[in-house]
Order: structure tokens, then C-alpha cells, then sequence
């Protein structure tokens, strides 16, 4: 397939079907950002009017001055540092333990953190939500942080896994023999160089935090709720505003369409240990 | 304790919170759902739980909506995923040409799977709208219909259409896997190919298939699960509806909880789903496995 193409044949065969392929990903996006920007009144118009008569930042203000859209972000912002706290918290000692020891019960375990991150969400949300509101820890950040361990802690584990994997171990045995002690040689010599790693599994933890919905929206009320359930609940309470949905979803959607462009090279490992949620 | 000891029970120590933490978060929930599941339990009523045995799974059985949900469960995973893999194998072996702006094409096409499932269907759900969607203008000015038509409100195409709509989410998932499988497939078989005169499609065919079946698999196995699993856009999109035209199975086990309050059969729908996949999931993790010894 690596046969070098006359190029007529290229722009033909490859260049102009990519072309039609990246419309179909990019035109509903795309799609959503151009409505956000028109008046209400081209909005209400069929046939449809594609190009705004005029642009218009006016959903946006609205958005942001009339709603608790502004509180919202804040929300999720505060929930997806949690999340990757959590996360990582728990998760770098234990992937460290994977990739340094052989332990009994190594195997076991590390395909139970591989399982647990398939189980469906109905089969946990039911119990956590009784959990969560026996312990008083419905609509608080505490609560939905824990929420999100779910995914945050099996995906952690498994994308570092394999970072630390990829450091070798001659380097932890010439800091022993140097004689620095196992905790001085993870935060002199191993935690450095992991943390290109570290950050890329931070960067997702919190992207999929952002994203999350299901368990967002059975344990948050006002008080913490996150920007995906107070879209959701929009969508009810403004059928029609399509502008001011479309400029809640472009406040959403942007910055992690951007993180992604960020981190997207580096995801492929885990994409195929199977960690990586989609 | 002796050093020998410690130095036993040291890995155990640092994996302490993360197993604690799953302990509180996915066994104790997954217990729970079990013992649930064996009881009447309502939500604004636990004290009155009595023990019930089989009983809510035996209902669950006899319900007609559970058949029409795991029916609509069926079609939706064979069409999502069948789709996606179509899509993401010719996009990605596309992408694995080269051209001038390839690492562009790269990063954009994944564009869809960052997306939260809210958004997903919020545009899609705009998209589809009866008074001023973009997709009834298009086709009323291609002349394929000559009115708008209610595409997500019609029990005939509600289903199909959200499919789409997570079609488009997750093809580029399968893009990426495959590209990275077609990365690794050494060039110097295709120039060998080249010299003995093989065809784009006999090499294709004793190549490129057998270098990417294991990847392929693999991400094969993995959408199943996830998307058998995946009830946030239609939720977001139809809430089931119209009549149970999109309910599938996670959907309506998450149904009864949230809007019946009806925990124990809830939790009976639940487990039958979680049965049913462990097959697909006990095949992945067997292939996973080989890993790691790594």
C-alpha cells in the first residue's frame, strides 16, 4: 500500500476521499460553533440560513450572565483536578508496584484493573448513589470525585504501567548501589522521568472527567453540578434557544478538543491495552 | 516483623489506595447490585425490602420491554460497530498514504471521540430537529423529500439516527488503533510485493490484512463492550423514546432506577447485561494477558 502514486492519482484516490472523510467528523462540530455565533433570528428561518446574516458573541453573554453556566465550568473544572488528583494519587504507587515488583497475585490483580474498567456504569451507579447518600456525600465534590475514581483509577494504573515499563531497570539499580534508598530513587530518578507520561494520563484523566455525564448527573445537585448535566437540563428548559445550547456546547467542547490535540499522539499505547475508555 | 517481611509485603503498601479506593467504588457497588437484585427494592421505601429470590429476574424475562430493548440492543451494537470499523479501516488506511497535510488530516479526524456524549447529542439532536434542522434543508433541496420529516420523533428512524450519531463519535477510534497496526506492518514486504508484481489488492489481501487481524481484534472486542455499554447519548437524545423505539438494555435498567426508583429490578437488568458481555470480555482479557509478563 506504500506504492508511490502519480500525482493526479493521489489527489483522486487519497487526498479528495480524506477530504470527504474529515467534512463527515468536522461538519457536525463545525456546525454547532457557526449557530452559536448567529442572531435568534437567522436561527428560526427554514429554509435553513447558512452563513450568519451577522456574528454575534449574543448567546455567549447571555449564557454566562444570566444562567449558572459561569458556576458550572467551575464546577467541572474543580471535579476533573479532583479526578486527576485521585487519580494519580492512588495510581502511581500502584503502577510503580506492577512494573517494579513481582508480587503474588500481580496478574490477578492487574487484570482486574482491566475488567472492573468494563463492567457497566448502570451495574455500579445504583449502589454508589445509596452509598454516596448514606455517607451525606450527594451534590459535594468529595462525592463526585470518588465517582469518577471509577474510570480514573484502572485507566491511571494501566497507561502508567507502561510508562514505567519503558524506563529500565539498570537505572534504579545504579541509584541503589549508589546508595539511595527505594523512595529516594522513585522521586530522584524514576518520577523524573516518567513525567511526560505522568502528565499525558493527567491530561486525559481530566478530559474524561470533564466528558462524564452518567455519574455526574446521579450525584451532583445545584450545588456542584458540572457542565454536562447543566447542558442536559437546557436542553429541557430552552427547547427552542438553539443558539444559547450551541454556545453552551462550543464552552464545553473546546477546550478539550484542544487538550486532545495535545496529547492525541502519545494515547495510541493505551488505546491498545485497552485502557483508554471510549 | 522481620526484614524478610517487609520486604514481602512492600508492594502490597503501595497498591493500598488504589485497592481501597476500587474496593469502595466498584466491588462493594457490584455486591450490592447482586443483593439488590434478589430483593424488591425501592428507592423511597429500603426498609420495606424484602428478600424476593429470583423473582426480578424472572419478571425481567417475562417483561416484553426487556426483549425489545435487548432486540434493539443487538442491531444497535452489530450496525455501531460494524460501521465504525468500515469507516475506520478506509480512513485509516487513507491516512497511512502520504500526502502534503496527512499529519493535519491526523489530528483532526479524531476530533469526534474528544467530544463529551452531551455535546454529541446536543449537535446531533440539532441536526435532526423538525423545524430548522440542517439535515431535513439538505435533503428537501437535493429533492429527496419534499417535507421536513421528524427523524428523531419517528419510532421507524429514532434508533437509526442516534446510531449514526455514535457511529460518528467512535470511527475515529478504530482509525487510529489501525493505523498504529498498519505502522508496524514492515515496508519491506510491500516493495518485495512491488517486485513480484502483486496487485494493491492481493497485497492488501496477504499483507495488510494479516499484519492488522490481531489489532483489529482487539479493537473489535473493545467498542463491542463499551458500545453494549453506552446509554449517555440516547438518553441524552430520545430519553428512550419515542414509546421504548430506543430503549436498549443498559437504558432500561438505568430507566427503572432513575425514573421507577425500582433498584432491585434495575439491578436484575443490570447483571443480566454484565452476564451476557463477560463472554466478550473474557475473550479481550485472555488476549491481554500475554502483555503482561512483558
Amino acid at each position: 500500500m506504500s506504492r508511490r502514486l502519480s500525482a493526479r492519482k493521489r489527489i483522486l484516490l487519497v487526498e479528495i476521499p480524506v477530504l470527504a472523510i474529515l467534512a463527515f467528523a468536522l461538519a457536525p462540530f463545525l456546525w454547532m460553533l457557526l449557530t452559536s455565533v448567529k442572531p435568534t433570528s437567522d436561527l428560526s428561518v427554514f429554509p435553513v440560513r447558512y452563513w450568519p446574516s451577522r456574528f454575534t458573541l449574543e448567546h455567549y453573554a447571555m449564557l454566562l450572565q444570566r444562567t449558572s453556566f459561569a458556576g458550572n465550568l467551575l464546577n467541572s473544572f474543580i471535579i476533573a483536578c479532583g479526578a486527576v488528583l485521585v487519580g494519580l494519587v492512588t495510581s502511581v504507587p500502584a503502577a510503580y508496584a506492577f512494573s517494579r515488583f513481582r508480587f503474588g497475585g500481580r496478574r490477578l490483580l492487574m487484570t482486574g484493573f482491566l475488567v472492573i474498567n468494563m463492567f457497566p456504569i448502570v451495574l455500579l451507579i445504583i449502589p454508589l448513589f445509596v452509598l454516596m447518600r448514606n455517607l451525606g456525600l450527594i451534590d459535594t465534590f468529595i462525592g463526585v470525585i470518588i465517582g469518577h475514581s471509577t474510570f480514573s483509577i484502572p485507566f491511571s494504573i494501566w497507561m502508567l504501567v507502561s510508562y514505567f515499563n519503558a524506563i529500565p531497570r539498570e537505572l534504579d539499580e545504579a541509584a541503589t548501589i549508589d546508595g539511595a534508598s527505594r523512595l529516594q530513587t522513585i522521586r530522584l530518578v524514576i518520577l523524573p522521568l516518567v513525567m511526560p507520561g505522568l502528565v499525558t494520563t493527567a491530561i486525559y484523566v481530566f478530559i474524561t472527567s470533564w466528558n462524564e455525564y452518567l455519574f455526574a448527573m446521579m450525584l451532583s445537585g445545584q450545588t456542584v453540578r458540572p457542565v454536562t448535566v447543566a447542558l442536559q437540563l437546557f436542553i429541557g428548559e430552552f427547547t427552542v434557544q438553539w443558539g444559547l445550547l450551541t454556545a453552551g456546547g462550543a464552552l464545553i467542547a473546546l477546550p478539550v478538543a484542544i487538550l486532545f490535540l495535545l496529547v492525541q499522539r502519545r494515547i495510541v499505547g493505551g488505546l491498545t491495552s485497552g485502557a483508554v475508555k471510549a | 516483623m522481620n526484614h524478610a517481611t517487609v520486604r514481602a509485603a512492600t508492594p502490597y503498601g503501595f497498591l493500598l489506595p488504589a485497592l481501597v479506593l476500587t474496593a469502595l467504588v466498584i466491588l462493594y457497588p457490584v455486591v450490592q447490585t447482586v443483593w439488590y437484585s434478589v430483593q424488591d427494592y425501592i428507592l423511597y421505601a429500603p426498609d420495606d425490602a424484602r428478600f424476593v429470590g429470583f423473582r426480578n429476574y424472572a419478571a425481567a424475562l417475562r417483561d416484553e420491554v426487556f426483549w425489545i430493548s435487548l432486540g434493539h440492543s443487538a442491531v444497535w451494537v452489530g450496525g455501531i460497530v460494524f460501521a465504525q470499523l468500515a469507516l475506520g479501516l478506509a480512513t485509516a488506511l487513507l491516512l497511512n498514504q502520504s500526502f502534503w497535510w496527512r499529519g493535519l488530516a491526523r489530528a483532526l479526524v479524531i476530533i469526534p471521540w474528544a467530544l463529551p456524549s452531551v455535546i454529541i447529542g446536543l449537535m446531533w439532536t440539532w441536526i435532526y430537529d423538525y423545524n430548522t434542522g440542517v439535515l431535513n434543508d439538505i435533503l428537501i433541496r437535493m429533492g429527496v423529500i419534499s417535507q421536513p420529516f421528524p427523524w428523531l420523533a419517528s419510532p421507524a428512524t429514532a434508533l437509526g439516527c442516534v446510531m449514526l450519531a455514535l457511529v460518528w463519535q467512535g470511527f475515529p477510534f478504530f482509525a487510529v488503533m489501525i493505523l498504529a497496526g498498519l505502522q508496524t506492518v514492515p515496508r519491506e514486504l510491500y516493495e518485495a510485493a512491488e517486485i513480484d508484481g502483486a496487485t494493491a489488492f492481493r497485497q492488501f489481501v496477504h499483507i495488510t490484512a494479516p499484519g492488522i487481524a490481531g489489532i483489529v481484534a482487539t479493537a473489535v472486542l473493545l467498542r463491542i463492550i463499551w458500545v453494549a455499554n453506552s446509554l449517555d447519548v440516547i438518553l441524552v437524545m430520545t430519553g428512550g423514546g419515542p414509546g421504548y423505539a430506543t430503549h436498549t438494555l443498559p437504558l432500561y435498567a438505568f430507566l427503572r432506577a432513575y425514573s421507577g426508583m425500582e433498584f432491585g429490578s434495575a439491578a436484575a437488568l443490570a447483571l443480566l447485561l454484565t452476564v451476557m458481555l463477560l463472554a466478550i470480555v473474557w475473550l479481550y482479557v485472555t488476549r491481554q494477558a500475554r502483555e503482561l509478563d512483558a
